[in-house]
């Protein structure tokens, strides 16, 4: 039998190069459809990283009862000391608690890209900035001294905007502000931030209100204790959550976004994919009618014939799927992509087409096969002999 | 009992839409082993249907055959397929040789069904074609033969598993005089020289004239057998 199969699956496929041109319809079909569905999740894996990479269990972000994101939310500052000083932060070495009280702004910059102007996040920070973010780190320049107007600036808003290398001047709310240093922090949300002292960024701002406290807790198991002892505090209103649970949040919308469009534009371009193997085996095997009636007269079964329409479909698909993966890989692997992130502004992340992804693809592209070679698999094996002998 | 073929009131119908028509009315006939039989006919007396009910490709609506002593007229799809690979020989009007293979391939195919090794399909191919005189174009492509010899190349793939049985639908029906003579003279040479038993469906007088006998058929029976 295996003898068989080999034979007319090798006579098959010796003869597909006469029918290259309907072949390419299921390669390039599949292809497409590989590429986009590679490329969609791509960008949700490198959003879902950016996001995840993010906060830290141990951290929690305060904000104003009923606020979503930092900028709908104001806290006062007699609040923001009770906020720091409730039981469960931890305390640096000098025994002040780990914690930053902060002014977040939107200020807009150009894009090197377009040149057009877009949100960034900027954000006034406290003195135990770097206690309390210690995956921060300067790799540019030095760190903002405090009453002076200096800025650090992330790296991919560096390298996402125009105007911010080391030295440069911003204009903020009729004042100037020299960057004076290039922060990364892992990779995550804040790496497309402005950052500036705090008191220095108020006052420029002529406010006194913050929007967000962040506290390093003792544990990531006085979450609990810390927040009880806050919500139950009468003065306050506030709303406290982890930090990778506040970011989860704030990314919820695009991660559905990417993952309905991964399963509808998916599944959709998959179906025509279909269709179009369909119609392209359904035309090899009616090519291939004599050929067919001709072994099957010999004596040869079924099977090696439906075991070569499905070989073909299911090797035209791989090659498709191949083609399309690697078509995502040259042209998105580590393309920079931004979009609105929390606080309205932009987070910068990277497409990560991971070889699990190029899996997915490729196994897309066999169901596809699959299901496109099915029926013209059943009707090569149907053929009646008698009447597509007579056919010629 | 040296009846190869035997059918015994042999009905053929087909449907065409609501209507049925019947293409073999009731048909006996038996073939000794070791006849060449011409069959002969108008077209559409259903010649090509009595054939493939010989040759195992389709089945009567009513009636029996046998062909080497076994009954193939219930046999399922299977089945059939399995006593064709064991006893029938095709030889076709248009040769159907697959023309991604070279000659030595085509008429090795019908091995490929047998349990004999590589080295032994090889060699019996070989031997197939060197009958048929065509054993120096091997490595040919069916494209690069000309009619005549791809029907060599036809008739040596359809004895090359030393089937029972040869049934040919018009082999020479595409080929000119010349040629169509000398592949007569090697069907001949077939019957006389290694004992086939052949039956040939032909429209010219003249190649029924290489067989032993010719049946004459007429919308859907046989007259009765003449001697050539
Ligand atoms: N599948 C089918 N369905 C309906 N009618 C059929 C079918 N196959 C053959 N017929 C009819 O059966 C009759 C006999 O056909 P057949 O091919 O056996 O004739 P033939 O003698 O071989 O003719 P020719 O010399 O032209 O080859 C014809 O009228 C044909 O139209
Ligand atoms: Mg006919």
């Amino acid at each position: 039998m295996l003898k068989q199969i080999i034979a007319v699956t090798g006579m098959n496929l010796r003869n597909l190069s006469q029918r290259l041109g309907v072949s390419l319809v299921i390669v390039i079909g599949i292809a497409v459809t590989v590429a986009v569905l590679v490329s969609v999740l791509a960008m949700s894996a490198g959003f879902n990283k950016t996001l995840a990479n993010t906060g830290r269990p141990d951290r929690a972000i305060v904000l104003r009862g009923g606020s979503e994101a930092e900028l709908s939310s104001t806290i006062s500052r007699e609040n923001t000391q009770t906020i720091i000083d409730a039981p469960g932060v931890r305390r640096d070495a000098d025994g002040k608690p780990i914690a930053s009280a902060e002014m977040v702004a939107i200020i807009n910059l150009p894009l090197k890209t377009s040149g057009a102007d877009a949100n960034v996040t900027f954000r006034g920070v406290g003195g135990k900035l770097q206690v309390l973010r210690p995956e921060l780190h300067i790799i540019e320049g030095r760190m903002f001294r405090p009453a002076l107007r200096e800025v650090i600036v992330g790296r991919a808003a560096q390298a996402q905007f125009k105007g911010l290398g080391l030295g440069s001047r911003i204009d903020m709310r009729g004042s100037q502000w020299t960057v004076v240093g290039v922060f990364e922090s892992g990779g995550d949300a804040h790496e497309s931030e402005l950052m500036a002292d705090i008191e220095t960024a108020l006052s420029a701002y002529r406010r006194n209100l913050f929007q967000s406290v962040t506290v390093m807790l003792e544990s990531a198991d006085t979450f609990k204790a810390y927040k009880d002892a806050l919500t139950t505090d009468p003065t306050l209103s506030v709303d406290v959550k982890r930090e990778p649970q506040y970011y989860a949040a704030q990314s919820k919308r695009l991660t559905e976004l990417l993952n309905f469009l991964a399963t509808w534009v998916g599944g959709i371009m998959a179906l025509g994919a279909v269709f179009g193997t369909l119609n392209t085996m359904y035309s090899a095997v009616s090519s291939r009618q004599m050929e067919i009636a001709t072994l099957r007269a010999i004596g040869f079964g079924a099977t090696p014939v439906i075991v070569s329409v499905f070989v073909e479909a299911l090797l035209l698909s791989l090659i498709g799927s191949l083609l399309g993966g690697l078509l995502a890989w040259l042209f998105f692997n580590g393309n920079v992509v931004n979009t609105l992130g929390s606080n309205f502004s932009q987070v910068v992340f990277r497409l990560t087409v991971t070889p699990a992804l190029l899996g997915s693809g490729v196994s897309l592209a066999l169901v596809v096969g699959l299901f496109g070679g099915l029926f013209p698999a059943i009707r090569a094996a149907r053929l009646p002999i008698v009447e597509a002998l007579r056919a010629q | 009992m040296s009846s190869i073929v035997s059918l015994k009131r042999v009905a053929k119908r087909y449907q065409r839409g609501k209507q049925t028509v019947e293409v073999l009315h009731s048909l006996d006939l038996e073939i000794e082993a070791g006849d060449f039989v011409a069959l002969m006919g108008p077209s559409g007396s259903g010649k090509t249907t009595l054939l493939n009910l010989i040759g195992g490709l389709d089945r009567p609506s009513e009636g029996e055959v046998s062909v080497g002593g076994q009954r193939i007229d219930r046999l399922s799809g299977s089945a059939l397929a399995r006593f064709r690979a064991r006893h029938i020989g095709f030889v076709f009007q248009f040769y159907n040789l697959m023309p991604m293979l070279s000659a030595q391939a085509n008429v090795e195919l019908p091995l490929l069904l047998t349990s004999l090794s590589a080295g032994k399909r090889h060699q019996h191919a070989l031997t197939a074609l060197q009958i048929v005189g065509l054993a120096e174009r091997a490595k040919h492509k069916p494209a690069e033969l000309s009619g005549g010899q791809a029907q060599r190349v036809a008739i040596a793939r359809a004895l090359v598993a030393d089937p029972t049985l040869l049934v040919c639908d018009e082999p020479t029906g595409d080929l000119d005089r010349k040629t169509a003579d000398e592949i007569l003279g090697l069907l001949q040479l077939l019957n006389r020289e290694h004992g086939k038993t052949i039956i040939m469906v032909t429209h010219d007088p003249k190649a029924a004239e290489y067989a032993k006998h010719i049946l004459h058929m007429d919308k859907g029976t046989l007259a009765p057998q003449a001697v050539a």
